[in-house]
């Protein structure tokens, strides 16, 4: 039995119009329409175009989230085995949207998800991560060397076949590492990139260095007396027993602990959960990593107004930047929602 | 210096009356060995020794070390210097090697970092340690609330007593070894032989952040040392040795520093592609002040040797990537040429940046894959050691073990399955 696959398409594909029609509203149609037909030749029997989603590319840009639950709903009794968007060549409003429902679907269904679309598209930066984006010509010119190459690598991920690099494939590179076992040891593979540095001749590296954000420092906190601190750690400190299973590497979760009224923290009280430093010294006195006892002297002493009475913790030994930021996105909402000044950051 | 490793083959092991080697076994006498090893009394009454054979149905968790059996059966020194024997200089005369064969340090665990080891399925894909006959030591603390940091020792030093016990009980059989002869010229000879070839380095990194995360030269804590000059020879007969508690997937075994690839491929490669004539070792402290002083040191030493380029290898990760880089750039700073050899945390879903730490300069990267990344376990029939430390050990997390037995983990778990020394042939490239 083929594959059951539902295809995106806006309003302009759909022949109903172009800018005019832009504010198009979201339906489905059986089976398919306007390039929907490229596909079907294409995928040679091996998977079907079930149903096709219409949408106008304002209509979408301006109603993203009502859009996306809509056409989820739609999609979901079509049980699609994978979804297909596009190509949507340099339009940035359809690529955006294609980019977008990918992301969606395989996020809710769990499913392959291919786009097709010109590298300057927008919707390639903001949705690569999430779709596999056939790079296409900047125009529909491209059609046709588009489908056959979207038909290929969706067949391929339905089938459930290893996904070769970017460059044999014809997709825009993710951004995601996946491990494969190679012909040869990585010291032998690492001695020859080194021969062939040595040499002047053309290697090429197996990861190319990250480029990192900097963030500027804030301004310094002019009112001490007054300041309500907080104390956030990638330490690994929690209460005994880590009662929220932080993991000792790879952090899935951070956790937020209460801690009015305590002076200090004892080996009876907290512990750490991390895994990358030696925890003996933590475990005997939790404030050597998050140093409440101090907190509370500057507190007494006025120098500060106030400790605030939650900190929160993390570990971060092996914790991915994705997880990390997304930890410290929500500490963050949840310091300035109680307020606080200023935040000392402890790490290991 | 000229040194001879004596390979005897191990095909299979067993227990018996005498520890000794005959027709590709090697006995043990499990008696002789557990009383040698309890001689220790911060080693508790009900230790053990068990045998892993590859394609068993076995898993060994946690596993702190791995160290390959050997003696020294001519020659100055012994094996594992300033460890278990005295600590004049190694790497040359003849040296028993019981290949196919690893000792493996089990048992109670001393902290999160340490992994498993599968002898079948596909864990066993991962480590190179499910390919040799496995002599485990399964170790417990005489004192449950005992210092961490003597248990470690208690348990480092148990692993290479038994290492060296092993080969040494095999003497006798040296007339059956294949014999593998290496030699490495003085530096003096070396930087005058092979003029039309570059001349190369190889900056070996050890892991010495402290606290557990310690590696040994000589018996000297690297973490103490300047970076210095170690002929690679040595490094075949036990002069690094392994202290550490670090993630399994990439902490260098005592095994693998002994087997050192890298090492092995830039010797093979000496006199074709370049003139291998200087083996640097350094360390990862974790102050700034100590990893600017040995980047800044280690690479001044290449660069007075007047080297063309160096491979570094790098251990561990994170903290580690910043030593890496640092000596990186210093290097390339002084027109050495480097190739890096290090492995990524990219997240489980593998979108993440993979390194701590980068610099432009660092244009020739080899990984070992993305330790991050998930590996299902299924049940094994027998487990040595104790299955619920996967849900404590790094890369695991609560609930990796399942009620049927089966682990679901970050490959990092795994003992040796993205070594930095390039033990494996595991990589990782970009979707």
């Amino acid at each position: 039995m083929a594959f059951r696959v539902v295809h995106y398409i806006n309003q302009f594909y759909a022949g109903i119009g172009g800018e005019e029609k832009a504010d198009y509203m979201p339906e489905i149609r059986e089976g398919v329409v306007g390039p929907g037909m490229a596909f079907k030749g294409a995928f040679k029997g091996g998977a079907e175009i079930v149903a096709t989603v219409i949408c106008g590319d304002s209509y979408f840009a301006s109603n993203m989230d009502e859009a996306t639950a809509k056409i989820l709903d739609m999609i979901r009794e079509y049980k699609p085995d994978a979804f297909i968007a596009g190509p949507a060549f340099n339009a940035g409003r359809y690529g955006t949207a294609c980019g977008a429902m990918c992301a969606a679907v395989s996020k809710e269904f769990n499913i392959p998800v291919i786009s097709g679309m010109y590298p300057e598209n927008p919707g390639v930066e903001m949705y690569k991560k999430y779709a596999w984006i056939i790079e296409t010509p900047d125009s529909a010119a491209g059609m046709r060397k588009a489908v056959p190459a979207m038909a290929k690598l969706a067949l391929k991920l339905l089938k459930g076949e290893a996904i070769g690099k970017p460059s044999d494939e014809g997709y825009i590179e993710r951004g995601i590492r996946k491990n494969m076992f190679y012909e040869k040891l990585a010291a032998e593979r690492c001695v020859d990139m080194f021969v062939a540095k040595l040499k002047g001749e053309a290697f090429e590296t197996e990861y190319k260095m990250p480029v990192f954000d900097r963030v500027d420092p804030q301004p310094a906190v002019k009112d001490m007396k007054h300041a309500v601190i907080a104390l956030v750690t990638s330490g690994g400190i929690c209460p005994k027993g880590n009662p929220d299973h932080i993991e000792a590497s790879s952090a899935s979760k951070f956790g937020e602990y209460d801690i009015t009224g305590v002076n200090d923290l004892t080996s009876e009280t907290h512990c750490t959960a991390h895994g990358g430093y030696d925890a003996t010294y933590a475990d005997q006195n939790a404030d050597r990593v998050l140093p409440v006892d101090v907190m509370r002297d500057l507190e007494r002493e006025g120098v500060i107004g106030k400790l605030h009475n939650k900190f929160y913790a993390t570990v971060g030994n092996g914790t991915s930047v994705a997880n990390a930021k997304k930890f410290g996105a929500e500490i963050v909402k949840r310091l300035v929602a109680d307020g606080v000044t200023a935040v000392i950051l402890t790490s290991t | 210096m000229k040194l001879e490793l004596h390979r005897l083959s191990i095909k299979s092991l067993k227990f018996g009356d005498n520890t000794g080697f005959k027709d590709g076994t090697l006995t043990v006498n499990k008696a002789e060995l557990l009383e040698m090893i309890s001689e220790d009394p911060l080693l508790g009454k009900n230790i053990d020794v068990d045998i892993a054979m590859p394609g068993e149905k076995t898993r060994i968790i946690p596993v702190k070390d791995v160290i390959e059996p050997r003696w020294k059966i001519e020659g100055s020194g012994q094996v594992f210097p300033g460890m278990v024997s005295d600590v004049e200089t190694v790497g040359e005369g003849k040296t028993l090697v019981l290949s196919g064969c690893a000792v493996l340090t089990a048992g109670k665990i001393v902290r999160f970092q340490e992994g498993i080891i599968d002898m079948s399925g596909p864990g066993a894909d991962y480590t190179p340690y499910s390919k040799t006959c496995n002599v485990v030591l399964v170790l417990e603390p005489s004192d449950p609330n005992m210092d961490k940091h003597d248990y470690e020792k208690a348990c480092r030093i148990a692993g290479l007593k038994a290492a060296a016990y092993l080969a040494k009980s095999c003497a006798e059989a040296d007339s059956e070894s294949e014999i593998e002869t290496y030699e490495y010229a003085d530096i003096k000879t070396g930087m005058n032989s092979l003029p039309e070839l570059p001349k190369v380095g190889y900056l070996y990194m050890l892991q010495t952040q402290g606290l557990l995360h310690d590696t040994y030269l000589y018996g000297v804590d690297v973490k103490r040392i300047l970076p210095t000059i170690i002929s690679p020879l040595e490094v075949m007969d036990g002069a690094i040795v392994s202290g550490n508690c670090v993630s399994a997937c990439d902490k260098n075994s005592t095994y693998s520093h002994q087997n050192n690839p890298v090492i092995a491929d830039m010797l093979k490669r000496h006199g074709k592609d370049f003139n291998f004539v200087a083996c640097i070792v350094t360390n990862e402290n974790v102050t700034l002040a100590d990893k600017r002083r040995s980047s800044s040191y280690a690479t001044k030493l290449a660069h007075m040797l007047g080297l063309d380029g160096i491979v570094i290898t790098e251990e561990g990760f994170g903290n580690p990537d910043a030593d890496l880089i640092m000596n990186c750039w210093k290097a390339e700073r002084y027109g050495i040429k480097t190739a890096l050899l290090t492995d990524e945390y990219a997240g489980q879903d593998g979108a993440s940046q993979s390194l701590a730490d980068s610099c432009p300069e660092g244009n020739a990267c080899v990984t070992a894959g993305n330790a991050n990344e998930v590996i299902h376990l299924p049940a094994m029939e027998k487990v040595i050691g104790y299955a619920e430390e996967a849900n404590v050990i790094a890369g695991g997390w609560n609930g990796s073990l399942s009620e049927d037995g089966s682990i679901t983990v970050e490959l990092q778990a795994i003992t040796g399955s993205t070594s930095e020394l390039g033990y494996t042939k595991l990589g990782a490239y970009t979707l």
